[in-house]
């Protein structure tokens, strides 16, 4: 006689006889439903309320730029222009600084300084945005005012860019802030797009007599360029949701001004100031379809983002953000 | 091309690229000496124990705002760790088909979205409802902003756990649901009180979702239902405020906020990094 | 000897780990040198110190002298880049740059150097192509990217990409590990081909492709030299116990 020993069905396929493990499965599938009805009622929530604003001023919120609560005329465009003029002054800056720091944590630094520096990096990325606006206010505000905006007008002050009252504030502050703000993020994943970067390509740069930089630049750069370009959008995605270091160094003017000098509004900016303030439901629901402008353009910007870096290493699995 | 040439041009690039390290830590020193030098001497004893003063008197503290912090962190923390850690635990050992992936997708989804708007969902759920800004409301938003950042953490956590660990205390006629509770998460606790330590260092200094949902408070707050202060509200108010004394306890308060902060990254920082190279 | 490769007192760590003692060799210029031994015995590592690769990892350390054709290779003041001009390497496994073309490929070392004018370009990469008999294969689809060819193609492109600057020595590491047989046969034609025009040295866990394509070989075991001398007397007539124990499969 044979006993033939009954192989366990494979768990997937058998529904657990044991209860506790029906009952934890039912908990833990619970908890991750929670979280898709929640971020589906978020998007839901956004939409209806900003349905009074859709259903008042249609198309025409997104190509104009009054902005008038008193006679409760609505338009997104001095928002929408200020969040972009700030997020790519802010790229136009780290970018190359966000790269270069990259580059030589991955490639360059010598092994022992690379862990301290690259936590320094996230120490930057962790520095509250309420605090960084608060340096703006006092410190670089007063040094753009007294010191560089006056010396860029003086020397070149025939570009519109340059032209206008020193203020200080203004949407060259909001960029500076900004930049400083977003490098750490382009650094941190830059750093990992080129770690990534299999070891052999380098080893077949240096073989042929490459020297460190021209291995990082053929064998490195070329190989993670996809990955880097999903680093900048993640930035991206970051400068344009960025609120309050930016609301106390902007100006808070609702208007389309071509001066780097002038005072500007981001729409994540017009949210925090003015929504306590909105007396009538129009102007509340006005806020909060710019919020769900905001919304849908960080959904874009960050889902583009990930797929390029993933194209390089497979899906990154610690991003810290 | 000369090799002397590529020489001096490696050179030079080395050196540019440690230059870009450099100006990318720069502000860090120099926005922490900032607030040493203009900050320190506003923290004493009654910075945090004294209530705000009335408008445009002298003196007075932040300590219904840094009991206001601890409030909302804690209330945020019981809603959102256990949620995020229960949807990672999910992530990592369930073999469903699709909830996973919209459940990973939808969660990346949210820890891209600007604080702001969440702030807006915060009040249009629970602000509008109870018709007044609560303390419940800014721990809300908080908790969501949490969730992803606990999310990913825990699951990656669980995942390293060593699958022989598992088998081997299957193999001993243990169900899964007690394995899962008294060996694996046990195994992982350590990276998951990390992941934690990280959201809360991250939602600490959060200021935007609570401008409308926290709402502030110049006293101390009545009940969970009403609004209540917090460290970076009151940060932003005072720093936008035209008063000397308000600036110099908003640099305090911002040297407090920001010690915060660094000592938590820290100790997340220094028990990490004693894990991974155990693990890899 | 003034010319091939000429090794004394080698040593070689990785940290605080020894890995290579005291070796010394002497390889004939011209002419295909084999090493082999058991995995881990650190004949990959030899022939890295040759072409100072060995020092870019983090925490490793070289002793010795190394005269590459009359060259000291480690005397102080020696640009290590200078030195792996002169010096090709082709990996275990093949590794195009992705990002490049063949044409691009078989070129890059020639770029880095500065060599601009296209005629010129192109006149190496055929000569290279040819050398590595990968010119009738490639030769209308010079500007498909440098994966898209098989495996013993692409390594045959880095054996080219290493040709093109016209080195005295070639390296190689194992070239044929990650290939098919009929890829590995192609190659092996390559390197009898190639035999009189340089200093080949060859490191393969295969000791008939040692006994096939090498004039000298050279048994590595444990961080050591054990033996060296002509192919075919170490296959047919071992001096030392250990080599003949490995040959005869006794281990390894």
């Amino acid at each position: 006689m044979s006993v033939v020993a009954a192989i366990p069905q494979s768990a997937e396929r058998a529904a657990p006889k044991n209860i506790g493990d029906r009952a934890l499965r039912i908990v833990l599938k619970a908890a991750a439903l929670a979280i898709v009805l929640l971020v589906l009622a978020m998007a839901f929530e956004m939409v209806r309320t900003s349905v009074p604003s859709m259903r008042t001023f249609g198309w025409s919120f997104l190509v104009t730029s009054t902005w008038d609560p008193v006679a409760e005329r609505f338009g997104a465009i001095p928002f929408v222009y200020g969040t972009l003029v700030s997020s790519f002054l802010a790229l136009l800056i780290a970018v190359p600084l966000g790269l270069g720091a990259a580059i030589y944590l991955a490639e360059l630094a010598p092994a022992r300084i690379r862990p301290p520096i690259a936590f320094l990096v996230e120490l930057v990325a962790a520095v509250p945005s309420v605090i960084y606006g608060l340096w703006g206010i006092f410190v670089l505000a007063p040094l753009l005012r007294t010191w560089v905006q006056p010396a860029l007008g003086k020397t070149l002050g025939y570009l519109p860019l340059f032209q206008g009252p020193p203020y200080g504030v203004g949407m060259l502050a909001a960029g500076i802030i900004l930049a400083i703000m977003v490098v750490p993020y382009i650094t941190a994943v830059s750093r990992e797009v080129l770690l990534a970067v299999p070891n052999t390509q380098r080893e077949a740069a240096l073989a042929l007599g490459a020297t460190r930089w021209e291995t990082t630049r053929i064998a490195v750069l070329r190989y993670g360029r996809s990955g880097l370009v999903g680093a900048i959008l993640l930035g991206l995605g970051r400068a344009l949701g960025e609120t309050m270091a930016v609301t106390m160094v902007i100006g808070n003017r609702p208007e389309v001004a071509i001066s780097l000098f002038a005072p500007g509004y981001t729409m994540a900016s017009v949210i925090a100031n003015e929504f306590t303030e909105a007396t009538s439901e129009i102007y509340l629901s006005a806020l909060i379809e710019i919020g769900l402008l905001l919304f849908v353009l960080t959904i874009v910007v960050n889902a583009l983002a990930r797929l390029l870096v993933w194209s390089v290493g497979g899906p990154v699995k610690t991003v810290r953000e | 091309m000369t090799p002397g040439v590529r020489r001096r041009v490696n050179v030079l690039m080395s050196g540019l690229a440690a230059v870009a390290a450099g100006l990318v830590i720069l502000p860090l020193l120099l926005i922490f000496g900032f607030l040493l030098w203009q900050g320190a001497s506003a923290v004493n004893v009654d910075f945090f124990t004294h209530l705000p003063k009335p408008v445009g008197e002298v003196g007075g503290g932040m300590a219904n705002a840094i009991v206001g912090s601890l409030i909302l962190i804690a209330l945020a923390a019981a809603l959102g760790l256990p949620l995020g850690i229960l949807g990672g635990v999910y992530l990592a050992e369930s073999r469903d088909r699709h909830i996973p992936w919209l459940a990973r997708f939808l969660a990346d989804v949210l820890n891209g979205v600007p604080s702001i708007v969440i702030g807006i969902f915060a009040y249009t759920v629970m602000v509008l409802p109870m018709r007044r800004f609560s303390a419940l409301a800014g721990a809300f938003a908080l908790a969501v902003i949490m969730l992803p950042i606990v999310m990913r953490t825990s699951e990656e956590l669980v995942r390293l756990v060593p699958a022989s660990l598992r088998e081997a205390a299957l193999a001993l006629g243990i169900p899964e649901w007690k394995v899962l509770l008294r060996v694996v998460l046990p195994a992982a606790r350590a990276g998951i009180v990390t992941g934690a330590m990280v959201a809360i260092a991250r939602v600490a200094g959060e200021t935007a979702p609570l401008l409308f949902t926290a709402f502030g408070n110049r006293f101390w707050h009545q009940g969970l239902d009403q609004p209540i202060a917090a460290l970076p509200l009151q940060i932003f108010a005072y720093a936008i405020a035209p008063y000397d004394d308000w600036h110099r306890q908003a640099w305090a308060g911002a040297l407090v906020l920001i010690g915060l902060v660094f000592v938590v990254s820290l100790a997340a920082r220094m028990a990490t990094s004693g894990r991974f190279t155990g693990v890899r | 000897m003034a010319d091939g490769i000429l090794v004394r007192g080698l040593n070689a760590w990785f940290g605080e780990h020894h890995v290579l003692h005291d070796i010394g060799i002497s390889m004939a210029p011209k002419a295909v040198t084999a090493l082999i031994g058991p995995s881990g015995c650190g004949k990959s590592t030899f022939i890295r110190c040759l072409n100072r690769m060995h020092e870019v990892v983090p925490g490793a350390r070289v002793a010795g002298t190394v005269r590459v054709e009359g060259v000291d290779v480690y005397a102080p003041g020696v640009d290590p880049v200078q030195i792996r001009r002169k010096i090709g390497m082709v990996f275990q496994k093949p590794n195009p740059f992705p990002t490049m073309s063949v044409f691009e490929n078989a070129v890059a070392g020639l770029r880095l150097s500065g060599v601009r004018e296209r005629a010129v370009l192109h006149e190496a990469a055929e000569r290279a192509l040819r050398q590595a008999a990968l010119w009738d294969e490639v030769k209308d689809s010079l500007t498909k990217s440098g994966t898209s060819l098989s495996g013993g193609q692409q390594q045959r492109l880095c054996i080219a990409r290493a040709l093109a600057v016209e080195p005295e020595v070639l390296l190689m590491d194992e070239p044929c590990s990650a290939l098919d047989p009929i890829a590995t046969a192609k190659i092996e034609e390559l390197i009898l081909e190639l035999r009189s025009t340089l200093t080949i040295v060859i490191v393969t866990h295969n000791m008939q492709q040692a006994a096939r394509v090498s004039e000298a070989t050279g048994f590595f075991l444990l961080g050591e030299l054990v033996e060296f001398g002509v192919t075919r007397q170490l296959f047919t007539n071992p001096r030392d116990k250990r080599t003949e124990d490995y040959i005869t499969g006794r281990f390894g």
